[in-house]
């Protein structure tokens, strides 16, 4: 088998590792970076991000700020050194993007404007009307374009990570187009092949979301962080499963139950303005409370029989009328638009009906401030690494700036390893991508000879996204994670038998789904046995059985390590620098 | 219609679906699917049925499903659709042909070779060439509303390829630039931070596909995310042809 060579090898090419590729490039242009992605960049998840990227830009807000919202906000579970780095290096980040052509949403006077979001004491959302993630995204797109040394693998899928010596020397990708499996070596690779959300069955998260560098990590011996800790975004639409952005709350939208009552007052989110008092929306408070506390607050009101019944599930009412049309075409037209061709609604004059839905994991692969991983020569950075700034909870806009933040200094990071590491030991790699490539072959390209029925994918992803919304959902007991993890044990020993239909080798996509589903069982495992031993509830983690938050026990990260059977799960120390563990208060 | 009023009927639809393996087969051929019609189905829904349920080699690109990636452009009864956004109930009970985007190369199935794309949009410097430089440190450069409304529209452009394939210029002479990639490349052009215009003019008028294109504006009818890939070729026409005649007629005023 040939060997590509890079320098430092991408696997993922959305904001994260194209933020690394271009760090790379400014570092050194004489470096070659390889960029893995099983779609072409532009095409990356980042895209859909709606709200924005938060950074303090303005003479009202401060840094501290930004790290106590952060903090608070994760209940106390995010690393405080980590916060520390992304608030302070936030600004410079937006900046840089700015720099490179991101159109910013503007004051009159031409700075940049923010505007308020979930959790956050200040307005420092900075924010490209509601498609910022779009806007990020293509503008770091095309600034890539002009960096010569950035080599792009476009729909390469990543199989394996190729490990000798104790030390990670590139991946193993699948070439679409030809279905060729190719070895690419790196002296240092970087993860950032984003969350893992379609490991549930509702969903903002695009089919691509299946936690690709998550089980690659995990595979190769390095734990999972706080897997865990699942984020349910308040508002998607009931049936598709997208993604009613937070700003239109920020800028002012209120949710409602059946009786057009605002219920979050009943939930410690303090107590409502009137719409139109020119305080509302107050930071902090009701609507602009964090996720975790609204999405929660949402079954409660379901138990208590105050939501509306649809189709596709139980749901409420955001109302977005008062802000009028140009108001609501001027800061969120997507909203619009999305209402219009997928409710067929106009929430102009009609209630957009929401309900909570799976958004994002703030667990991932377990890495320090500088986007390194246990194992030597591998980093991630972005929704698929836990650094942690999320810890229990996300306040959202803060995953923009993630993963330019420690895009970047993962780049950096595998940069200096990279130019002290040693060479790439080609005969071994070549001969573990040679044992890859049988892997699949075997696996996937010979008829099954047991008398066993053959599997399908769908039927076990049907499966496997059920049990994770029946056991490990917005609310998750013993008894519950306990015939999850059951069920996972089960599904993962049938899919041993799934039989594919498609045996060509020209863009087989039945062959990447099937290798998704691999890559969601080990993470549904993570999520599941982990959330299992952590016996109480913090921030996005409710446990019925023990409802309180138990510092002593657990202000401790989760590291789920694989094994042969179940994952073992060790705990690991939160580092506390200025902010000691308190109360998280909102609606004062 | 509402969420609540969803129906879900007993009855099907036809999907007519281009197929074609080119390691099995040397022409494409249509295959027939029946699907269950679903009011709140998209063409993708479908496809995705016929992926799960019937047969596990259909091929074809998505990932969003919220009409932002720009992966599922396909023909739809002859029209290029993003098929997250093409409803079934717009076409049942008729079937629904659906094909690869036209003008392009085909991979297998719906999957289209979009690389020339990509390469134009490398050659027309579609990134942000600064007009003066700024460090970091000195924060952001100023742009006031009405400077960033001059450029917004040009820059909603999600790359999905259906005006290359309604592009009856492309279609002929796929060296023609092509709508997307002029009007990212105008979008910076228009960008009042950026100062390298002129360097995208030579590529763009490099092929004088763009004196072939009309004001009919195909690109502009089928682009579902308003951009108006032909509003931006006219003007970079007009600005050409004003230059020319600046520099033909006024040597002494505008020489670059």
């Amino acid at each position: 088998m040939e060997l590509l060579r890079h320098d430092i090898l991408i696997v993922g090419g959305g904001g994260a590792g194209l933020r690394a590729a271009i760090a790379i490039g400014e570092e050194n242009p004489k470096l070659s970076v390889g960029v893995v992605s099983k779609v072409y960049p532009m095409r990356s998840h980042t895209v859909s991000a709606e709200g924005g990227a938060a950074a303090v830009i303005k003479p009202n807000d401060s840094i501290d700020d930004h790290a106590y919202d952060t903090i608070s906000g994760s209940d106390w579970l995010a690393d405080q050194n980590a916060v520390e780095v992304l608030v302070n290096e936030a600004p410079t980040e937006l900046i840089q993007l700015e720099h490179w052509g991101c159109p910013w949403s503007r004051e009159p006077n031409g700075t940049v404007a923010v505007r308020p979001f979930g959790g956050m004491k200040i307005e420092r959302t900075w924010f490209a009307a509601d498609k910022t993630g779009f806007h990020m995204l293509h503008a770091l797109f095309q600034t890539a374009l002009k960096y010569n040394n950035v080599t792009r693998y476009d729909e390469w899928f990543a199989t394996k990570l190729l490990v000798d010596d104790h030390r990670c020397q590139g991946v193993v990708a699948l070439e679409l187009r030809t279905g060729q499996i190719r070895a690419i070596a790196g002296k240092g690779t970087i993860l950032c092949t984003g969350g893992a959300g379609r490991v549930f069955p509702f969903t903002t998260n695009a089919s691509v979301k299946t936690g690709d560098g998550m089980a690659l990590a995990y595979r190769a011996g390095v734990p999972m962080k706080d897997m865990e800790f699942v984020q349910y975004h308040p508002t998607g639409l009931p049936g598709t499963g997208i993604l009613i952005t937070e700003a239109s709350r920020g800028e002012g939208g209120i949710l409602i139950n059946k009786d057009g009552y605002r219920y979050l007052q009943d939930y410690d989110l303090g107590q409502p303005l009137d719409v139109h008092d020119s305080r509302h929306p107050q930071k902090r408070t009701m609507e602009l409370g964090p996720r975790d506390r609204l999405s929660q607050a949402f079954v409660k009101e379901q138990e208590k029989g105050r939501t509306m019944e649809g189709p596709y599930g139980d749901y409420v009412h955001l109302d977005i009328r008062h802000m009028g049309e140009k108001k609501i075409d001027k800061k969120v037209p997507f909203v619009r638009e999305l209402c219009r061709n997928y409710v067929g609604i106009d929430p102009v004059h009609e209630l957009i009906p929401v309900r909570p839905v799976v958004h994002y994991m703030m667990g991932g692969v377990h890495t320090d401030v500088d986007g390194k991983t246990a194992l030597p020569g591998l980093f991630a950075a972005g929704e698929c690494a836990c650094v942690s700034i999320n810890g229990a909870n996300r306040l959202g806009s803060n995953s923009l700036t993630e993963l330019l933040v420690f895009g970047a200094r993962a780049a950096r990071s595998a940069v200096r390893f990279g130019a002290e590491a040693g060479d790439i030991a080609d005969d071994k790699i070549i001969a573990l991508a040679e044992q890859e490539q049988k892997r699949i072959r075997d696996q996937f390209f010979q008829p099954k000879t047991g008398k066993e029925r053959a599997e399908t994918i769908a039927a076990l992803r049907v499966e496997l996204t059920n049990v994770m919304d029946s056991g490990a959902g917005i609310y998750r007991n013993e008894e519950s994670l306990k015939a999850a993890c059951d069920k996972l044990r089960e599904l993962k020993e049938r899919f041993e038998r799934v039989e594919l239909d498609d045996h060509s080798l020209t863009f087989n996509t039945e062959l990447t789904s099937v290798l998704e589903l691999e890559y969601l069982l080990d993470v549904a495992e993570a999520i599941t046995h982990s959330a299992l031993a952590r016996t109480e509830s913090r921030g996005s983690h409710q446990r019925t059985d023990y409802p309180d938050r138990d510092d002593e026990k657990f202000l401790k990260h989760s590291l789920a390590y694989r094994t042969e059977g179940d994952p073992r799960i060790e705990h690991s120390e939160v580092v506390i620098t200025r902010w000691p563990p308190g109360e998280r208060v909102y609606g004062s | 219609m509402g969420a609540s009023d969803m129906s879900q009927s007993d009855s099907n639809i036809t999907l007519e679906v281009f197929r074609f393996r080119p390691d099995q087969e040397d022409e494409p051929t249509f295959q027939k699917y029946d699907v269950p019609f679903n009011e709140d189905w998209v063409v993708l829904d479908a496809l995705n049925h016929v992926k799960d349920q019937i047969d596990g080699t259909l091929t074809y690109r998505w990932s969003c499903r919220m009409g932002v990636c720009g992966s599922c452009g396909m023909m739809v009864n002859g029209e290029p659709k993003l098929t997250c956004a093409a409803f079934l109930r717009d076409y049942y009970p008729n079937p629904i042909r659906v094909e690869p985007l036209n003008h392009f190369p085909v991979i297998r199935d719906l999957v289209i070779n979009i690389d020339d794309f990509l390469d134009k949009l490398e050659k027309v410097k579609a990134w942000l060439v600064p007009k003066e430089e700024r460090s970091v440190s000195d924060g952001e450069y100023l742009q006031t509303p009405a400077e960033l409304a001059h450029y917004k529209q040009f820059s909603m452009c999600i790359n999905c390829m259906l005006c290359y394939s309604a592009c009856p210029v492309y279609g002929k002479q796929t060296e023609f630039i092509g709508p997307a990639a002029i009007a990212l490349a105008h979008r910076y052009n228009l960008d009042s931070r950026d100062g390298a215009a002129d360097e995208r003019a030579e590529e763009i008028f490099s092929h004088e596909g763009i004196w072939e294109c009309t004001f009919v504006g195909e690109c502009t009818e089928v682009c579902p995310k308003n951009v108006d890939p032909a509003g931006a070729i006219q003007q970079a026409k007009v600005t050409a042809t004003k230059e020319f005649y600046q520099s033909m007629l006024l040597p002494w005023g505008n020489k670059k």
